[in-house]
């Protein structure tokens, strides 16, 4: 046991120590805190660039009136817009915006039944808000003037659009209401980003971190005072470990970045970072999941990482267990809009995609607990299958050299390690 | 402490790497191991450290099997440099050291002598990759003896290092040994093997060609080497009957005889020519016996 702990802290320490680890690091935390940031930045900006000056819409008014009330609502409602009336004809002002002189202009007038035709002109394609604040304010107007012409009162306006009253209840034992969903659904899918990200980048470490000691050939001098075995659970529990004190940096930096954010400006993800509404239950299953899915695919990756001797393969190596990781996440990406598909119920019990998966059905539906569990179980299992195989594997995958780089060697190195 | 292998054989599959091999390395002695590139050296070091198990024999160290318990007690010296590229020498020195059941504060002080003793303390705190490849192999063989084992195995432990840091490490490893290590070393170089051990082996292909003492193993040739120094050419010398090889150079030219009986006659042929200026009668050197030998069977 003592020799396991030496190489779990090496692992540990020396990946923790290295400078790219402490600025990659550093770096997330910036971003973190940036991302924060990013809409009270974004204004201080947009205020010293001067880009806060209005959007200016040139009006033709035919009607003669609807310049004037659509100038009153926009004062009203929206900010940022300033309409001007123009004399110019449609030919001149078409010029102007092809000549990028102006960027848009709109003509007013109404039809035969006093309805409001408006022919917004812009060689714009991003503009988005302008068009639709437009079209609001000329739709409120246009009740107005029917209530008027109709001779109705303001009340029975008001009566004549009142919303009806309509909830929705599902009576389905696993699903959650709308609201919840919404909430849940940020959150599962920062948790399921931070699982597939952690899982993809430690395992692949691992992998190139018993490549890095095969070619060194300090494995020799290791595994003659460790058994393989030994080394090999030290190095996936040393670099998990790692993984999870550096996401425990992300999580608390981004927990402060958004507490001591400027902006005070509530969303999902800064209700997510101050722990607002959070349900325990789903962080707990992210923790458990992160630990299997790290395990399983950390297993595999010191498996397949012991069959190359050059770091140069390592890559080429874990291709395939990448691929399965990024199917796992592109299936459980599917399920986020709706988690009740039936090949996720599959999904989430075969091994490699269950970290993922499972985690999104239980972290948006209500499951029944033994759905989790036997996952959880089938997982358990895969991974001492796995770390059995593996070590199997391990013992003679570490002394063997030579051009090996493809899964065909695992049949010569389970028999080496016999030997 | 003696280490001893009975009819070693590893198979392969249908390759056979080491063929019935049997040696008894004593305590307090040095034994070195000779073969070409691929005659199953290291495949040999790996069954003692216990990495491959036997097809068949036994191998045993003071009558008990090699394992993990006994790791603390066994320094090994890889062939290829195998260290961390990117730790720091003192860190992974330690770290070595722990591995091999010593304590950090005993494999900090021991690391530090070493690295003093081989006159390299300026590189404590360097990177393994930032060193030349004679300082590296230097701090493969401080990882290899920082624990003070009792049973040392050196896998060619002087290659990339000059003369005068062979010399070093060679004072360091004698030492070892009077302390009362037990030794296993292989090597190309053919001298260090005749300097330092007392027992040797010769394998190619996994077959022990020559095994025994050093004296013996000489004696057992057969051949000798006759050098004589002339100042007239001596190449029809070679033609008398039991010359097996001849080296011509400049002053004269050494002959491989089978007895000394040949070298008389050599002798005598020579006088009729002229003056001679040196004859003598040499013991054959490791090196040609490694080359008739492994040279044969290559043959």
């Amino acid at each position: 046991m003592r020799e396991f702990w030496i190489i779990f802290k090496q692992s540990f320490l020396t990946k923790a120590k290295t400078k790219s680890f402490f600025i990659t690091t550093l770096i997330m935390v910036a971003g973190i805190f940036l991302f924060a940031n990013l809409p009270s930045i974004m204004e201080k900006v947009g205020k010293m660039m001067g880009n806060e000056e209005d959007d200016r819409v040139l009006v033709v008014d035919e009607s003669g009136v609807l310049f004037d009330r659509l100038l009153e609502h926009l004062q009203q409602n929206e900010q940022g817009i300033s309409l001007e009336l123009t004399e110019d004809t449609k030919d001149q002002l078409l010029e102007q915006v092809k000549s990028e002189e102006i960027a848009s202009f709109m003509e007013l007038s109404f039809d035969a039944d006093q309805t409001i035709q408006a022919n917004y002109t812009t060689s714009s394609l991003v503009d988005q808000f302008l068009p639709s604040a437009l079209q609001d304010a000329l739709q409120n107007i246009q009740t107005e003037v029917k209530a008027e012409r109709l001779s109705l009162s303001v009340e029975q306006v008001s009566e004549l659009f009142a919303p009806i009253q309509f909830e929705k209840h599902n009576i389905s034992e696993t699903a959650k209401s709308e609201e919840e969903l919404n909430q849940a659904r940020i959150l599962v899918y920062v948790l399921m980003f931070v699982i597939y990200f952690a899982v993809i980048i430690y395992s692949s470490m691992i992998a190139t971190e018993v490549a890095t000691e095969k070619s060194s050939r300090v494995m020799e001098i290791l595994i003659s005072s460790v058994s393989p075995v030994k080394h090999m659970f030290a190095k996936v529990l040393g670099i998990g470990s790692l993984g999870i004190v550096q996401i425990l940096v992300y999580a608390v930096s981004g927990f402060l970045a958004y507490r001591l954010s400027s902006t005070g400006e509530k969303n999902e993800l800064s209700a997510f970072f101050s722990l607002e509404n959070l349900e325990v239950s789903t962080l707990v299953y992210a923790v458990i999941f992160f630990l299997l899915g790290y395990f399983l695919y950390a297993t595999l990756a010191a498996l397949l990482g012991s069959l190359v001797s050059r770091t140069e393969d390592v890559q080429q190596m874990i291709m395939p267990m990448s691929l399965l990781i990024v199917a796992a996440f592109i299936i459980a990406a599917t399920g986020l809009g709706n988690p009740e598909l039936g090949y996720l119920k599959i999904a989430s019990f075969i091994p490699f995609f269950a970290p993922l998966v499972m985690f999104l059905r239980v972290g948006m539906l209500d499951l029944p607990l033994w759905e989790p569990l036997l996952s959880i179980g089938i997982m358990v299992v895969t991974i001492l299958i796995l770390g059995w195989f593996g070590s199997k594997v391990y013992r003679g995958g570490v002394l063997m050299y030579g051009p090996s780089r493809s899964l065909k060697d695992l049949k010569k190195a389970v028999q080496l390690g016999k030997e | 402490m003696a280490l001893e292998l009975e009819r070693v054989t590893k198979r392969f599959g249908d390759f056979t790497a080491v063929d019935q091999l049997s040696l008894t390395v004593e305590e307090g002695t040095m034994y070195g191991f000779l073969g070409a590139n691929g005659a199953g050296k290291t495949t040999t070091f790996r069954m003692i450290l216990g990495l491959l198990t036997p097809t068949e024999g036994n191998i045993s160290w003071n009558g008990r099997t090699i394992s993990y318990e006994t790791s603390p007690l066994i320094g090994y010296l890889p062939e290829e440099r195998g260290l961390y590229p990117k730790m720091k020498v003192l860190d992974q020195l330690i770290f070595l050291g722990q591995l091999r059941g010593m304590k950090k504060s005993a494999a900090k002080s021991a690391a530090l002598h070493w690295l003093d003793r081989f006159e390299v303390p300026q590189n404590t705190n360097k990177k393994v990759e930032e060193l030349s490849k004679g300082n590296q192999q230097k701090i493969q063989v401080i990882a290899a003896l920082l624990h003070s084992p009792q049973l040392l195995i050196l896998d060619e432990p002087f290659s990339g290092l000059d003369p005068v840091n062979v010399e070093m490490l060679k004072k360091a490893i004698v030492d070892f040994r009077n302390s009362g290590a037990t030794i296993l070393f292989s090597s190309h170089r053919m001298d260090h093997v005749e300097e330092l051990c007392e027992q040797l082996s010769i394998i190619h292909h996994g077959k022990q060609l020559v095994s025994g003492n050093l004296r013996d193993v000489k004696r057992s040739f057969g051949k000798q080497n006759v050098r004589i120094r002339a100042d007239f050419p001596l190449m029809e010398l070679e033609s008398i009957e039991g010359v097996t090889t001849t080296h011509h150079s400049l002053e004269g030219a050494v002959f491989q005889v089978e007895d000394e009986r040949v070298a008389h006659t050599l002798l005598q042929a020579a006088l009729l020519k002229g003056p001679i200026r040196q004859f003598e009668i040499e013991e054959p050197s490791l090196q040609d016996i490694f080359i008739a030998k492994v040279g044969n069977e290559h043959a």
